[in-house]
C-alpha cells in the first residue's frame, strides 16, 4: 500500500530544514520525497503539521521482567506510540538484570507485544555488579544494541577496564553513567542553597565531571566506543568536548528533565521531581540546552523510569527516583523549541537522528530508503496535562498540572500508523 | 494580632507579623507557667497526638506540658518502637491517626519533608517538632522568645550561630526567623560542617570562632550531631574542642553582656565548657527550656484557633 502525505512541514534533521512539501510510502520504506503522488496512492493532507522521523528514545525502563506492574511492553509501546516514539531502547536494569542471551531472548520475545520498535542494551556486567563483564559476543549476536550498567558505577575500575577492552575488540558500544559514586552516595539534590534549606543531602556536580573524566581516561586506555547516558552539569561540557577535539569515539546524551525542568522544581519535597542524576542549577540546565544547540551534546531521551505511587508517597530521600517520560518527550522538548533556543530540525537531530546512528539503526531520517516510522505533530497546540491520562501503567511525571504546547496527531511504525489523536 | 497558618511546618511559611504574634501569646504564657496554678481551658476538649519517629526527651515532655497546661487531650506515641517496624509506611500511620481524629498532632521525623508529606494528608493541624535537617520551628521560636527577654529585642543584634551548622535543623529554623527579623547573622563553623551553598545564604560566615565571635550580642552553640555524621567530619573531639568549644576565653572576643546559648542536649567539652554553660550571668539555657513550654502553649493556642475558625466556616457551608 502507498500513502502520500502532503501538505506538511517537513522536518529534516539531516539536512537541517524545516520546510513544507510532501513524502511517499511504501512497503514501509520513504520512497520519496516531494514527488507526485503515484495513481494507486491513499492522499493524507497533513494540514501544514511537522512531520519528523519518529523518536528513538535510548535508555527506558520497561518493568519485564520483575516489575510488570510497572510498566509492560505492551502499556510502554502504547505510551511512547502516543508520544510519537517510534524506537525504544531499552535498558537491562531490570529484575533480573539482562546480563545472559536467555534473558535477552526472553524480553526480545516479549516485545512483540509493543507497537513500537523495542530495542534492547544488555548488561556490561554480571548482575550490573561491576565485576564480571557479561557474554558481550553472545549478547550482541541476540541483538543487543549497547551495553550498559545503567546507574550503577564500577569502583572496580580494572574490571571495567577489562571489559572495555574485550568490547572494543567487538565493536560494541558501551553506555555508562558518569558519576563518582563515593562523592555522590545519599545524595538526594544537588548540593546549593535551596537543597540546604530543605535539608536534603547533596552531592557536588563536580562528582559527575570526575565520573566522566575517569571515564574518558578509560576510553583512552582502551579505545572502546563509548556514550555517556545523561551530561547534566556545565563543569563537565569542557571534558566532552576536549575528548572529541582529540578523536575519541565519544558521544553524550541528557535527559529531557535536565533540559526543562531544575532544582527549585522540587519545591515542597515534590517527589515526582526526584531524579538521577538529582535536578541541577537553573545555569546548568541553560548550559545543556545551548551544548544540544550545538551539537556538543548529541542525544536526548525520557529516561522514562516508570515508579508505582507507594515508591513515590514516602519522604524526600526514601523515595524512589525517575520520572515516566515516553509520551510527554516530545511536547517538553516542545518548550525548547519555543524559547528560541533549538530549530526543530536540531531537535530531531538529537531525538532522532543522533541516537539510530550511533546504535546503528537504520531509524532516524527523513531521506529516501529510510524506514517510514514517522510522527505528526502540531507543535503549537496548548494542553493542560492530566497524569491520569497517560498510558503508561505508572503516572509519575513532573509535568503533571503543567501547560505544555505540541501535540502529536499521529504516529507510523515501519508504515503501519500506531496512533492516532482523538 | 496576626496569625493564618494552618500547620506549623517551618519558619519560612512565617511572616514577621506572626512570629510577632506567636512570642507576644508566649510571654503570656510564660507569667501563667509561673505560677502555682497553670491551668489554662483554651484547648479543652481537644485532642493532641505527639508522634515521635525519631527519640525525644525534651521535646516530646515540653509539648506534653504544654498541651496538658492548657487542658488537652494529651497522647504521646512512640512510633519508633511500633508500626514502622512491622512496615508500616509513613502515610498509612498518619492515616490510622487522622481517623482517631485528633485535633492537633506533634510531629518529629528523622527524614526532612516528612511532616510536610504528612501535613498534606491528615485534616488536623500538624507542628513539626523536627524533621531530619530541614526545620524545627518551635525552637528558634523559644530562642527568638529567650534573645527578646534578655536583650529587650530580637532585631538589630548581630547573632553569631556557631558549630555543627551542616546538619542542625535547629540553625536552619534559627537563621530563617533571625533574618526575617533584620538580625546580622555570622556562621561560625569548619568548612566540613557549613552546609553547600551557604555563601548565598546571605550570613557572614567565618572558620575562625574568635574573629566571628566580636562584637556579637548572641552566641548561639550547637550541638556536635553525632547520629547524623557518616563520619569523618571533624578530626577528633578534643581538637573540635580546642577551635570550636565556646570557653570563656574565647567568648571574651563577643560583647562583655553577650549572652550564650545551646538548644541542648549539650556535649559537655565538646562545644561547650561545662562551667560557662552553668554561668547564670552569662548562659540563657535554662530559660530556653522554660521559654520552649511558653512558645508550644502559644503555637497551639494559635493553631487551635484557626482551626477552630476554619471548621466553624465549613459547618456554616462558607468557601474556606
Amino acid at each position: 500500500m502507498t500513502l502520500h502525505l502532503t501538505n506538511a512541514r517537513l522536518i529534516d534533521p539531516e539536512a537541517l530544514t524545516d520546510a513544507t512539501g510532501s513524502l511517499t510510502i511504501d512497503n514501509g520504506v520513504i520512497v520519496a520525497i516531494n514527488a507526485a503522488a503515484p495513481k494507486s496512492a491513499t492522499l493524507l493532507d497533513c494540514g501544514g503539521m511537522c512531520l519528523a522521523p519518529g523518536i528513538v528514545d535510548w535508555g527506558v525502563k520497561i518493568g519485564e521482567p520483575g516489575e510488570r506492574h510497572r510498566e509492560s511492553f505492551r502499556s510502554a509501546g502504547l505510551a511512547a506510540a502516543a508520544g510519537g516514539v517510534t524506537t525504544i531502547v531499552a535498558r537491562p536494569d531490570t529484575s533480573p538484570a539482562i546480563d545472559t542471551p536467555e534473558t535477552l531472548e526472553f524480553v526480545t520475545r516479549r516485545a512483540a507485544e509493543s507497537v513500537v520498535r523495542i530495542r534492547h542494551m544488555a548488561a556490561l556486567t554480571k548482575g550490573r555488579l561491576g565485576d564480571e563483564m557479561t557474554e558481550i559476543g553472545f549478547l550482541r549476536d541476540a541483538g543487543a544494541v549497547a551495553f550498559t550498567d545503567v546507574f550503577h558505577v564500577s569502583t572496580n575500575t580494572k574490571a571495567l577496564a577489562r571489559a572495555l577492552s574485550y568490547a572494543r575488540s567487538l565493536g560494541a558500544l558501551i553506555v555508562c553513567h558518569p558519576q563518582e559514586p563515593g562523592l555522590s552516595a545519599g545524595a538526594a539534590a544537588t548540593n546549593s542553597k535551596f537543597a540546604s534549606l530543605r535539608g536534603l543531602p547533596g552531592v557536588s556536580p563536580m562528582a559527575e565531571r570526575i565520573g566522566l573524566d575517569r571515564d574518558l581516561g578509560l576510553i583512552e586506555m582502551t579505545g572502546a566506543r563509548y556514550h555517556a547516558d545523561q551530561i547534566t552539569t556545565a563543569r563537565s561540557l569542557p571534558a566532552l568536548e576536549r575528548a572529541k577535539a582529540n578523536g575519541l569515539d565519544v558521544t553524550a546524551g541528557v535527559s529531557i528533565h535536565h533540559l526543562t525542568l531544575n532544582e527549585l522544581d522540587v519545591g515542597d519535597y515534590r517527589t515526582f521531581f526526584k531524579m538521577t542524576p538529582p535536578l541541577r542549577s537553573e545555569d546548568d540546565r541553560l548550559a545543556m540546552v545551548q551544548a544540544v544547540a550545538d551539537g556538543l551534546i548529541d542525544v536526548i531521551a525520557s529516561f522514562h523510569t516508570p515508579a508505582d505511587e507507594e515508591s513515590k508517597r514516602l519522604p524526600f530521600e526514601e523515595a524512589a527516583s525517575g520520572a515516566v517520560g515516553l509520551q510527554t518527550l516530545l511536547p517538553a522538548a516542545m518548550r525548547l523549541y519555543h524559547a528560541g533556543a533549538v530549530s526543530l530540525p536540531q531537535l530531531f537531530r538529537a531525538l532522532a537522528l543522533n541516537p539510530a546512528k550511533r546504535l546503528g539503526l537504520p531509524q532516524g531520517r527523513l531521506g529516501e530508503g529510510a524506514p517510514a516510522d514517522l510522527v505528526l505533530f502540531d507543535p503549537d497546540a496548548p494542553f493542560l496535562l492530566d497524569r491520569f491520562t497517560l498510558k503508561s501503567k505508572s503516572k509519575n511525571t513532573p509535568f503533571d498540572g503543567q501547560r505544555m504546547e505540541g501535540k502529536v496527531l499521529a504516529t507510523w511504525v515501519g508504515g503501519t500508523q500506531v496512533f492516532q489523536a482523538d | 494580632m496576626t496569625f493564618r497558618a494552618r500547620h506549623l511546618l517551618g519558619i519560612e511559611q512565617l511572616s514577621p507579623d506572626e512570629i510577632v504574634t506567636v512570642l507576644d501569646l508566649a510571654d503570656r504564657y510564660v507569667d501563667l507557667n509561673r505560677r502555682t496554678v497553670k491551668q489554662s481551658d483554651v484547648l479543652a476538649g481537644l485532642t493532641q497526638i505527639n508522634m515521635f519517629f525519631e527519640n525525644s526527651t525534651r521535646t516530646q515532655a515540653s509539648f506534653e506540658l504544654a498541651g496538658k497546661r492548657l487542658g488537652a487531650d494529651v497522647m504521646n506515641m512512640s512510633v519508633a518502637q511500633s508500626s514502622v517496624k512491622k512496615g508500616e509506611t509513613l502515610i498509612d500511620t498518619a492515616m490510622t491517626l487522622n481517623a482517631m481524629r485528633p485535633d492537633l498532632l506533634v510531629v518529629r521525623h528523622p527524614s526532612s519533608g516528612a511532616v510536610n508529606l504528612l501535613a498534606s494528608k491528615v485534616n488536623c493541624a500538624v507542628l513539626n517538632a523536627g524533621d531530619g535537617r530541614h526545620e524545627h520551628p518551635t525552637q528558634a521560636l523559644l530562642d527568638a522568645l529567650t534573645i527578646r527577654r534578655a536583650k529587650g529585642r530580637a532585631q538589630r543584634l548581630t547573632v553569631a550561630i556557631c558549630g555543627d551548622i551542616a546538619h542542625s535543623r535547629v540553625a536552619r529554623s534559627n537563621l530563617i526567623l533571625l533574618g526575617k527579623m533584620e538580625n546580622r547573622l555570622r556562621l561560625i563553623a569548619p568548612p566540613t560542617l557549613m552546609p553547600p551553598g551557604v555563601e548565598d545564604f546571605g550570613c557572614e560566615l567565618y572558620d575562625d570562632m574568635e574573629k566571628g565571635l566580636e562584637g556579637a550580642d548572641v552566641v548561639m552553640m550547637l550541638r556536635l550531631q553525632k547520629e547524623r555524621m557518616d563520619g569523618g567530619f571533624i578530626p577528633s573531639e578534643r581538637e573540635y574542642y580546642h577551635r570550636y568549644g565556646l570557653d570563656a576565653e574565647k567568648l571574651s572576643f563577643a560583647k562583655p553582656d553577650a549572652i550564650v546559648m545551646h538548644p541542648g542536649p549539650m556535649n559537655r567539652g565538646v562545644e561547650i565548657d561545662g562551667e560557662l554553660a552553668d554561668d547564670i550571668n552569662r548562659s540563657v539555657i535554662q530559660e530556653q527550656v522554660e521559654m520552649g513550654v511558653a512558645v508550644r502553649m502559644a503555637c497551639m493556642d494559635l493553631l487551635a484557633r484557626n482551626l477552630r475558625a476554619e471548621r466553624g466556616r465549613a459547618a456554616v457551608g462558607v468557601m474556606v
